[in-house]
């Protein structure tokens, strides 16, 4: 099978989200492949929900310049999708005389970048801001608008907000080979057939130097970053407020201890180099190293709540910068690699000049009117009482309460199956929702999603997956798995 | 012939070797502290039994049937009851305490509904 | 937003909820309500299909069906109003009890007196902090058992247990007589937390090994679980290098322990044990809030559903005096987990309580042959002298009220010591 269209994205993960929707504002046929079964799940759903200020990047690079502009962008980005945005501010702290230089060395940069309000704080005044922090602080360098989000959901929030005015994403398509025919078509096969497109977009994460590296003579080399984390309860008042930075290195930004936009708190990640992207497996070492240094920013630290581990790939490149922009020697295609700490930041503004470079390459118009996005209801647990008896007054599915530690309805369940770019996994529901997202992990309400998922999709239940590829919840009825009992000799079948 | 098993009576688990003849008859039990374990002993070691309980499907319902054996069944044929249960074509309604199959095997022990299903 | 006044409401319809909810009624009072958020009515034990319940209350083995339908049934015979498929969203102070349902949207129900029964959820995954992927085929033991009891699905084919807890070791049989493969029960601690009955007739029946002093030290498998590592732990519950055994698996099964579910009672501000993760309570099962009364899973972790019963209606009784205005004088002896002992309750007795007051606790450990012994000061109360008393098996001592009369102290001590 044969599909057509003016523009191909490879990658569904915040880049390719954020490209797909600037495109849907041009009149231009827009597909968005990714190998996965749902969006986001990459990087983009694992990793720290931090719009970075800007300061650690150095002046004049790549990353300096989108993450300043992508950072500025977020707030209205935010409001216009509906989606959390807490400017809970930075610290970046220093816990001896020596760190004290690359703090003020980092705030010299972040005024070279244009990051507004940076200060040095001093030992007093720190621990007046976060009493449980290490004594030892020294000092720390304010970060004011350094901000919270939620990666996965704004790329939903985009996705939904792209298909809603044309584009179409299309799931579990591997990149089987890619070629740039004769005629100028790029050609890429899956596992389903064949896309021919004018214009190739790489936003393929941690595949982009695959991808590029088809296409072009110059070669790229990409290093596969882990980075392991906990993710503690949520809890009436956390023991910080502020994202908390050791002094970076070499290797990236550092155990860092964070609030979430949904109030639990993040500790991590680790930087390990490793060969496999997909290799997104915790280990012990990883996670006694994130214990250990964040021990360092909080000497009385608590694990006792932990909810879960989980670790993400970054896409790092060698040259230590993101490379944005038109291939040099292959006409028509464009492309976002090494989208590593700060790509959430950036991918705003990456995905606006990426647009716009294409719409200049293809000569498209921007359409008269985009269809705007309906911002999906409020959740259930952040409705007054008064809004609460109305949505179940109106929809008696908000009074089916299925997640009960994220207190999460049947009706926003069904709804986050509906949306444009549905949840189609338990894990696709878990991260719209964030049923199953609490204390129990889905302990209680696994079932009941499940259940949900096959009603509203007519999948049969023994199809439902958690995630991707085989990751089937259930492997049998009872009574097939009594007569397999029974059809066989011993008990060891 | 000995045998060692562990008393189930209580949190103690006394460890009783039992001695048994050629044939499998029951000789002595040493290592239990008092006669429940004794009584025990010789009961597991001759003739084990135990209640068996399962869950099999029912037409025209979503949640299955649970049943439970009346009254503990040779251990040996814990295998060849689940078989026969597999067999068994269940419609709904089901009340709790009814017989679903009597004298399951002769074993003497029926198989009973543990809830209801209307 | 409905509001309604009700004298006595209860939160839970397991085997808690009901208990109380029989007591409060068989007390007299008239305006009383029982919500459950499940849509009937049983709790846990609707999914608890094996047999060993009620051999104390009903001297005769029930399965879990049975036990609760024994209650329901009582329930209904006495006209006790039971709300189900309802969600209560918070408990104030005040017993302002706010709770949603399809059926009755969201509703303010305003008691004189709350009862909490909500039972306990599974430790999960992330409370152990096992590395490894996050693929499909981990679960608690107690979703399985949802999953196979209740729905009629089965998780998988080749199943490995971690934690030796009963609802684990309940769960292998289960799994096995059902067509899976359970290939060992891993448990990190040196003895096993469940009945030596369950241990012989859930796991040796089927040649289940149990591998005492191990744990699951990676777990495999991009998607879905492919296999795991278990590894031995020394005394410090530290894995050993050089031990790792691999297990080609489907399923992994968490019973690794129980937790009760007290975030509506940190919201109307009780206060919470430590020792127990359940309510602080004294011997009438009120909690640090006045007319809030707790009792079954939710205040402490019960092994047997007997004792949950026991209590929960002695918890009714209580709060059926409170609305009637029974109320006892606020001097109480605090009680006090000594060596050995974990998690009393109740954690306050009433300095002039003139009823029996039975003791519950874990011992810390395994103790062969000893005494536990109750103080004040150097007085001793009573003693009770026991073969063995193990972590898994919760223990009980009651003590009258003439032993707690001019005592100098107020604080009592529950120790255990060896003969």
């Amino acid at each position: 099978m044969k599909t057509k269209s003016d523009v191909l994205v490879i990658g569904a993960g915040i880049t390719g989200c954020a490209v797909a929707r600037e495109l849907s504002g041009y009149n231009a046929s827009v597909i968005v492949l990714e190998k996965e079964n749902d969006l986001a799940e990459g990087a983009t759903k694992a990793n720290s929900g931090i719009v970075h200020a800007g300061y650690d990047a150095v002046p004049g690079s790549r990353k300096a310049v989108y993450n300043v502009r992508g950072a500025s962008m977020y707030p209205d980005l935010c409001a216009s999708l509906g989606l959390p945005y807490q400017q809970c501010g930075a610290l970046v702290i220093a816990l001896n005389e020596q760190d004290r230089q690359t703090v003020e060395m980092l705030r010299d940069r972040g005024e070279k970048n244009g990051v507004p309000g940076l200060r040095i704080l001093e030992h007093n005044e720190l621990l007046t801001l976060e009493p449980v922090m290490n004594p030892q602080v020294v000092c720390a360098l304010y970060v004011p608008t350094s901000a919270l989000i939620s990666p996965y959901e704004t790329a939903y929030a985009m996705a939904d907000h792209a298909a809603l005015n044309g584009v179409s994403f299309i799931f579990n398509q591997t990149v089987l080979s890619v070629q740039r025919n004769p005629d100028g078509l790029f050609s890429v096969r899956t596992p389903s057939g064949e896309y021919l497109s004018r214009v190739l977009v790489n936003c393929a994460g941690t595949s982009g130097a695959l991808l590029h590296n088809q296409l072009s003579a110059d070669k790229l080399e990409m290093v596969y970053r882990r980075g392991q984390y906990y993710l503690l309860d949520h809890e009436k008042k956390l023991p910080f407020t502020h994202t908390v930075f050791q002094c970076p290195s070499a290797m990236g930004k550092g155990v860092l201890v964070t609030p979430t936009v949904h109030g639990n708190l993040l500790l991590g990640p680790t930087a390990e180099d490793i060969d496999d992207p997909m290799d997104t497996a915790t280990t012990a070492e990883g996670l006694q190293e994130v214990f250990r240094k964040a021990a360092l920013t909080w000497p009385g630290i608590s694990i006792r709540t932990n909810i879960t581990n989980f670790s993400g790939v970054r896409a790092h490149l060698t040259t230590d910068d993101f490379i944005i922009g038109p291939c040099s020697d292959c006409p028509g295609f464009f492309e976002a690699i090494g989208i590593e700490s700060p790509g959430l930041s950036s991918a705003p503004a990456i995905a606006k000049d990426l647009a716009s470079m294409i719409a200049d390459e293809l000569g498209l118009q921007t359409k008269e009117k985009m269809i705007p996005y309906t911002v999906p209801a409020l959740a259930f647990r952040d409705m007054s009482a008064e809004e609460k008896a109305r949505a179940v007054a109106r929809d008696p599915a908000y009074g089916n309460i299925v997640c009960r530690c994220e207190t999460v309805t049947e009706a926003e369940i069904r709804a986050a199956i509906r949306r444009p770019v549905g949840a189609r996994t338990i894990d696709g529901v878990k991260r719209r929702t964030r049923a199953g997202m609490g204390r129990c992990q889905g302990g209680f309400c696994l079932p009941r999603v499940a259940d949900i998922l096959s009603e509203e999709t007519r999948i049969p239940l023994l199809e439902i997956k958690k995630g991707n590829g085989n990751s089937f919840i259930l492997s049998g009825t009872v009574e097939s798995f009594l007569k397999r009992g029974a059809d066989c000799d011993d008990s060891e079948c | 012939m000995t045998q060692v098993i562990t008393c189930i009576n209580c949190p103690v688990g006394c460890r009783m070797t039992v001695l048994l003849s050629d044939d499998g008859e029951f000789l002595s039990v040493t290592g239990n502290t008092c006669p429940r374990g004794a009584s025990y002993a010789r009961q597991e070691c001759t003739l084990p039994k135990r209640v068996i309980t399962a869950v099999i499907p029912v037409e025209g319902s979503r949640t299955p049937l649970s049943v439970k054996t009346s009254c503990p069944i040779p251990k040996a044929m814990i295998y060849q009851i689940m078989g026969k249960l597999s067999t068994l074509h269940l419609h709904t309604p089901v009340t709790s305490g009814q017989v679903i199959v009597r004298d399951i095997l002769q074993t003497g022990a029926d198989i009973i509904a543990t809830r209801s299903i209307p | 937003m409905t509001i309604r006044n009700v004298d006595v409401l209860v939160i839970g319809a397991g085997p808690a909820g009901l208990a109380a909810a029989i007591a409060v009624r068989e007390a007299g009072i008239q305006s009383l309500l029982v919500i459950d958020r499940e849509k009937e009515p049983g709790g846990i034990l609707r999914q608890c299909i094996h047999n060993g319940f009620g051999l104390h209350r009903f001297q005769e083995e029930l399965t879990g069906p049975e036990y609760a339908q024994r209650d329901i049934d009582k329930a209904h015979e006495l006209n006790i109003p039971i709300e189900c498929s309802t969600m209560v969203l918070s408990v104030s102070a005040g017993r302002c009890v706010t709770c949603v349902s399809a059926a009755h949207g969201l509703q303010c129900i305003q008691a004189k007196a709350v009862i909490l029964a909500m039972g306990c959820r599974e430790r999960p995954r992330g409370a152990l902090c096992t590395p490894g992927t996050r693929c499909a085929g981990i679960y608690s033991a107690g979703t399985a058992q949802r999953f196979v009891n209740l729905e009629g699905y089965m998780p998988g084919k080749r199943v490995v247990i971690l934690g030796s807890g009963d609802i684990g070791l309940i769960m292998a049989r289960r799994m096995t007589l059902q067509g899976a493969k359970v290939l060992a029960c891993v448990e990190i601690m040196p003895f096993s937390s469940g009945l030596n009955r369950n241990i012989v007739q859930c796991l040796q029946d089927y040649g289940i090994p149990l591998l005492l002093s191990h744990t699951v030290t990676d777990i495999q498998g991009l998607n879905r679980l492919e296999g795991i590592t278990v590894s031995e732990v020394d005394e410090n519950r530290n894995p050993v290098p050089g031990t790792e055994k691999h297990f080609d698996c489907d399923t992994l099964l968490l019973s690794c322990g129980l937790i009760p579910e007290n975030e509506l009672s940190l919201g109307a501000g009780v206060i919470l044990s430590s020792a127990t993760s359940g309510a602080v309570v004294d011997e009438t099962f009120e909690t640090s809030v006045p007319g809030i009364f707790a009792c079954g899973n939710v205040l402490h972790v019960h092994d047997l559903v007997d004792h949950v019963s026991e209590e929960s209606y002695k918890a009714g009784l209580s709060a059926a005096a409170f609305v009637q205005d029974r109320q006892a004088d606020c001097l109480y002896f605090s009680v006090r987990d000594g060596s050995g002992v974990r998690g009393t309750v109740p954690q306050k007795i009433h300095r002039n309580v003139n009823a029996p007051v039975t003791l519950m606790f874990r011992p810390a450990g395994v103790y062969r042959n000893s005494s536990v012994v109750v103080e004040c000061g150097k007085t001793e109360l009573c003693r009770k002298k026991a073969m063995i008393f193990t972590p898994g098996e919760m223990s009980l001592i009651t003590l009258k009220p003439d032993m707690l009369t001019s005592l100098e102290s107020d604080t009592l001590t529950v120790r255990i010591e060896r003969n």
